[in-house]
């Protein structure tokens, strides 16, 4: 009787469920095609993006920036420019099989003092991802941990990474460990910090929603805190990889034997200045490497969000 | 029958109401007896909620009106288990949720709401969302969930977006999976707050079909709150008007209007007499919370 009833309301009703008249939500085509899909896609961006001003505005900036330093320097070497290495030297030193200052592309030291400097990014910026995340995680979910450890975190933080110096090296007998400390400690702050205000940032509800589920505060924990903060936290990775390698240059320039900072300091105490720009290009090279890394794992890992953009 | 007395107590359930979906005895009953909820009671000591008593049958969908801030949510939320109550019990079926020896209910999937604001996890796809639940809760296998999920999808009208992300879907389409995101459960009770505020009118009215629709293929009594009274009318079996400041349920006027509804419903001459008697209550609440609300400013 009461299944006669329930049948009696359902069936003539409205019919099937209507769409409410969104556009752009029709189901993807079937699996097979999707490779080349893919494929046609980004040729046509590779067309778009390089029959757009994009490249070419790029192509102009680079070309300004080596003209205008090769004008100031090379050619006119006006004001104090004169003093500097040119274009042209430091093209040269740097491409030659025999640079006259000692350090180019084809000379080991280059590569031994980039993997030096390398090898102290990871070191730093792996303990300070092992280290920092979980921290700020911590700090961020839990009231009570946040209370009493807040307060001493964010009085070490403001201290400059320099005023760390001292300490480190008496701290750390060998050569390596204090400049290693000095990267891992800016890093860890960053870290931390992000990650402790992308867990502040997770709207209320989703822990709502996922108690209601049935969720334990274990499965809230690692369904929506650590989902929810990554964005904050790929951000503080970021800020973490930058100030990591402004302190690692600083320690290298204070303390280190080897590395691409300590390259730079010293070719200034001996007078060979193109190594020094050597050394700051390769810098910049680098450091523009690491963030697009991160920012690609970022992508890689939130997945959503990349395509919520599109 | 298979289950006579279960069956004579479901009629009874819904005596005196041809249209009470049909619903297991002992399934979904809601009593909430004298709550009152206190905000900040060593402080400011805002009554929210005072003395409410509400009794929803199994089965029932029942809609709460009531002008904005006069305690809806608080009210939903108490019953969610998401804050705590000052006073009063709190029973589904034969379990206390809250009472006076347990001020708060623990929040679970007997009783799934649905927020406001789409609380779809951004960072999961669309399946994934929908079988959250029953995964977390360890109640089915991760290929049961799935296969359930999908089928509950297709019912709903979703089939083809599980690999979506929420953000890929229209608000509408949200909701719907949000909805269905609960129903998964099997819950008890679904708790809706104010599901399709700031949607347009049209996507509204469609969505209204389409959740009768969805209800009447799950056994589940639905407690769904609105400011909005026409849509009070259109779905509820019964409609409770609340009183603002302090919130209280005034008053619970049964819509006789037989279901299935769809949008013709809206100009028959017994809706627009509904209509109008329940308007009549909520603006005389309206008006006070709005010389309430003078007074204060004064
Ligand atoms: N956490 C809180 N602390 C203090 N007052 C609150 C809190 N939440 C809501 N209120 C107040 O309680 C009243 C009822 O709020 P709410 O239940 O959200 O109303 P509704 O859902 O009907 O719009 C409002 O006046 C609101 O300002
Ligand atoms: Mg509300």
């Amino acid at each position: 009787m009461a299944t006669q009833r329930a049948a009696a309301r359902t069936a003539p009703s409205s019919p099937a469920l209507p769409d409410d008249g969104s556009v752009g939500t029709q189901p993807g085509p079937a699996d097979p095609q999707e490779g080349a899909v893919k494929r046609e896609l980004f040729k046509y961006r590779l067309r778009k993006w390089l029959f757009s001003p994009r490249p070419f505005l790029m192509l102009i900036g680079f070309a300004a920036f080596l003209g205008g330093w090769y004008l100031l320097v090379d050619v006119l070497g006006v004001w104090r420019f004169g003093t500097l290495p040119g274009l042209v030297e430091v093209v040269t030193e740097w491409t030659a099989r025999e640079p006259a200052y000692g350090v180019s592309l084809f000379t080991s030291e280059y590569y031994t003092h980039i993997w030096v400097s390398l090898r102290r990014i990871l070191l730093a910026f792996f303990a300070a991802l092992a280290l920092g995340i979980p921290l700020g995680l911590f700090l961020g979910w839990s009231t009570r941990f946040r209370e009493f450890s807040f307060p001493v975190f964010e009085l070490f933080r403001p201290i400059p990474i320099l005023a760390w110096v001292p300490l480190a090296i008496i701290m750390f007998a060998s050569d390596e460990a204090p400049v290693i400390f000095l990267t891992f400690l800016a890093a860890f702050f960053a870290t931390a910090l992000n990650t402790l205000l992308g867990v502040q940032s997770i709207d209320r509800e989703y822990m709502r929603a996922a108690f209601c589920l049935g969720s334990s505060s274990r499965q809230v924990f690692r369904h929506v805190v650590v989902p929810g903060a990554l964005p904050f936290i790929f951000t503080g990775l970021q800020i973490a990889m930058g100030v990591a390698w402004f302190s690692l240059v600083a320690g290298e320039m204070v303390a280190g034997k080897f590395g691409l900072g300590y390259l730079i300091n010293s070719s200034y105490t001996t007078t060979r200045y193109p190594t020094i720009i050597i050394g700051m290009i390769t810098l910049g090279a680098i450091g523009f490497l690491s963030s697009a890394i991160i920012r690609l794992v970022g992508n890689r890992l939130m997945v959503y969000r990349a395509r919520a953009m599109a | 029958m298979a289950r006579p007395v279960a069956q004579a107590a479901a009629d009874e359930a819904r005596a005196g109401d041809g249209q009470a979906r049909p619903a297991e005895v002992g399934k979904g009953e809601l009593r909430v007896e004298h709550v009152s909820k206190v905000y900040d009671p060593e402080g400011a000591a805002f009554v929210a909620v005072d003395d409410a008593s509400m009794h929803i049958a199994p089965g029932e969908l029942r809609v709460i009106v009531g002008p904005s801030g006069c305690g809806k949510s608080t009210f939903l939320n108490a019953i969610a288990g998401f804050h705590s109550i000052s006073s009063g019990e709190i029973w589904l079926d034969d379990e206390l949720l809250c009472g006076p020896n347990k001020p708060q209910a623990k929040p679970g999937a007997d009783r799934v709401v649905v927020f406001q604001h789409n609380a779809l996890f951004p960072w999961k796809t669309v399946l994934d969302n929908v079988t959250y639940g029953p995964i977390v809760q360890e109640r089915l296998s991760k290929k049961e969930a799935r296969d359930l999920g999908r089928e509950r999808m297709e019912q709903a009208g979703l089939a083809g977006l599980e690999d979506r992300y929420p953000s890929e879907l229209s608000s509408g389409m949200q909701r719907r999976v949000e909805i269905v995101r609960a129903l998964v459960n099997d819950p008890k009770v679904l708790l809706l707050d104010e599901p399709f505020r700031g949607m347009d009118s049209l996507t509204k009215s469609v969505m209204h079909e389409s959740l009768l629709e969805i209800f009447d293929k799950n056994k589940v009594t639905v407690m769904f709150i609105t400011h909005d009274i026409d849509e009070a009318v259109f779905l509820g079996d019964k409609v409770s008007v609340m009183s603002t400041r302090p919130g209280r349920i005034k008053e619970t006027i049964e819509v006789d209007i037989p279901r299935p509804r769809d949008y013709r419903v809206l100009t028959s001459p017994r809706f627009r007499e509904l209509m109008a008697g329940i308007h009549g209550e909520v603006e005389i609440e309206a008006r006070k919370a709005f010389e309430a609300g003078e007074r204060e400013m004064a």
